[in-house]
């Protein structure tokens, strides 16, 4: 299992030329996913500071490797925000997606309120051939994830659907 | 220590050549296939055996059975190497019961006779004082009952992950590198002699299923069967799925699944990382130990073929031989 966070940081750099793109330079290094940069300017401020608010996703493991690099370019970390927990789960199926409702099966996880259909990719080769998807499935706690999952299960049996789960081992 | 072989196939005439050829201080005393057999106490010729058996299309005395050679010949440990079959296990779940009464030790690779009745087997064996040894059954060349019982001995086992059938792994990994279809994929599998004219039994992931019932019969002695398994196989994939799969760094391989405390037994097509150990090329296989105390272990090998398989029979002989045959 991928554990991904949502980390939120404060950041304050030097107000000039090329000192944002130093900053966000880093977050692709480590693979991390902007969600947004606010970046506001005081027009009062006689400072020659600029303070950037940067939300992020960033697995787990990278976060030290993050930090390290934004200190080597120079940037000053204020405050890493609250950081929230996200399971990510990659499932496919495969089967008549369209003529079973595609919007419900991503409803039947939407509406649990615990988990949701955060990406879909699909590919339909031809009308009345199967077609295949690839659904990315977001949860706050690993548990919610299994019961995301088991009611993915359910709806695949239900339309005759093709399942693919990712591998997840125990350890 | 002297041996009789039953099955003269692909596997037997693999273990008869590597034992005729190497100098393991074994000798073959009997010798049956379907149609003959033929005993000899002093060892047989087997070079002549085998070249009666490609000419004629059978080796021995067509007098004497397989059931001959289990109960006349002068052997230590029967090889017992006939065809599988899934649904009844037979002609050798009888053959092994035979020896086994006869107080013999047995060797074999046939799945059948294993899936359908381990406890009853190994129960016999007890019973009788001698081993029965099944290295061949999974994973082909892969020695991976000898690393779970002596490599990783003292460990909880806790999960196993496989890639056990070498023809699927063939397909997937030809769907996901060339974008074929699965069925351009079986065709080019049957071409290069990986599939069989029926090949439900690869593709509908049986034949993983059964080598899962033996390993985890084997493991954890639950008495699990191949109903138990829940099964998934290969032939509804398609070339988009495993391009969906590899925009993510990942690609679909038919994995068997065994995790006790979740009593999970499960053999299907998954979403896998491309960088992960069990995602081997064209026929391989490949097995994932998760343990308490060596944590993840890989196995990677041939998962068939005549000498490949007669690797994990000889392993088996030479671990009979060095723990009961000369002490006796």
């Amino acid at each position: 299992m991928v554990i991904v966070l949502q980390v939120s940081m404060k950041l304050e750099m030097k107000d000039s030329p090329g000192q944002l793109v130093a900053a966000l330079k880093p977050i692709s290094e480590v693979g991390g996913n902007i969600i947004a940069v606010i970046h506001q300017r005081d027009p009062h401020s006689a400072d020659d500071t600029l303070n950037v608010q940067i939300v992020l996703e960033l697995h787990e493991g990278r976060i030290n490797e993050l930090v390290s690099l934004l200190k080597a370019e120079g940037v000053h970390i204020q405050r890493i925000g609250k950081e929230r927990l996200l399971y990510r789960r990659t499932v496919i199926m495969i089967g008549h997606l369209m003529h079973t409702d595609l919007s419900d099966t991503i409803d039947r996880i939407d509406r649990t309120g615990f988990a949701e259909v955060s990406e879909l990719s699909m590919s339909m080769p031809a009308i009345n051939e199967r077609s295949s998807s690839r659904l990315t499935i977001k949860s706050v706690t690993q548990n919610d994830m299994e019961k995301a999952i088991a009611i993915l299960r359910t709806v695949a049996h239900e339309k005759d659907l093709l399942l693919i789960e990712p591998l997840e081992e125990i350890s | 220590m002297k041996i009789a072989i039953l099955g003269l196939g692909a596997v037997g005439k693999g273990v008869t050549e590597m034992v005729a050829s190497k100098d393991l201080g074994i000798s073959i005393t009997g010798i049956a296939d379907s149609k003959s057999g033929c005993i000899d106490s002093s060892g047989l010729n087997t070079k002549s055996i085998l070249v009666k058996k490609q000419k004629k299309g059978f080796c021995g005395d067509k007098a004497l059975s397989a059931e001959d050679v289990i109960k006349k010949a002068d052997y230590d440990v029967l090889v017992e190497v006939t065809p599988t079959n899934a649904t009844t296990g037979e002609p050798g779940l009888s053959y092994i019961r035979q020896a086994l009464k006869r107080k013999k030790h047995v060797v074999t690779s046939n799945k059948g006779p294993l899936a359908l009745a381990y406890k009853e087997l190994q129960t016999l064996a007890k019973k009788n004082g001698v081993a029965l040894r099944f290295e061949a059954t999974v994973g082909g060349a892969i020695p991976i009952f000898h690393t779970l019982e002596h490599g990783l001995a003292g460990n909880e086992i806790l999960a196993i992950f496989g890639v056990l059938n070498g023809t699927c792994n063939y397909i997937l990994t030809r769907m996901a590198d060339e974008g074929l279809t699965y069925e351009q994929a079986l065709l080019e599998a049957r071409e290069m002699g990986y599939a069989e004219a029926d090949p439900t039994y690869d593709v509908q992931g049986i034949d993983a299923a059964i080598k899962l019932v033996i390993l985890a019969n084997t493991i954890w002695g639950d008495g699990v069967k191949l109903d138990d398994v829940n099964r998934t196989g290969i032939d509804l994939l398609t070339p988009d799925a495993l391009k969906l799969a590899e925009e993510e760094d990942c690609t679909i391989r038919l994995i068997a699944e065994a995790i006790p405390k979740k009593k999970l037994l499960r053999v299907a097509p998954r979403i896998i990382e491309k960088s992960h150990p069990l995602v081997v090329e064209g026929t391989l296989n490949a097995i994932t130990i998760e343990t308490d105390m060596a944590k993840e272990i890989t196995l990677i090998g041939k998962g068939a073929g005549s000498i490949e398989t007669a690797s994990a029979i000889i392993g088996d002989l030479l671990y009979i031989r060095d723990r009961y045959v000369e002490r006796a």
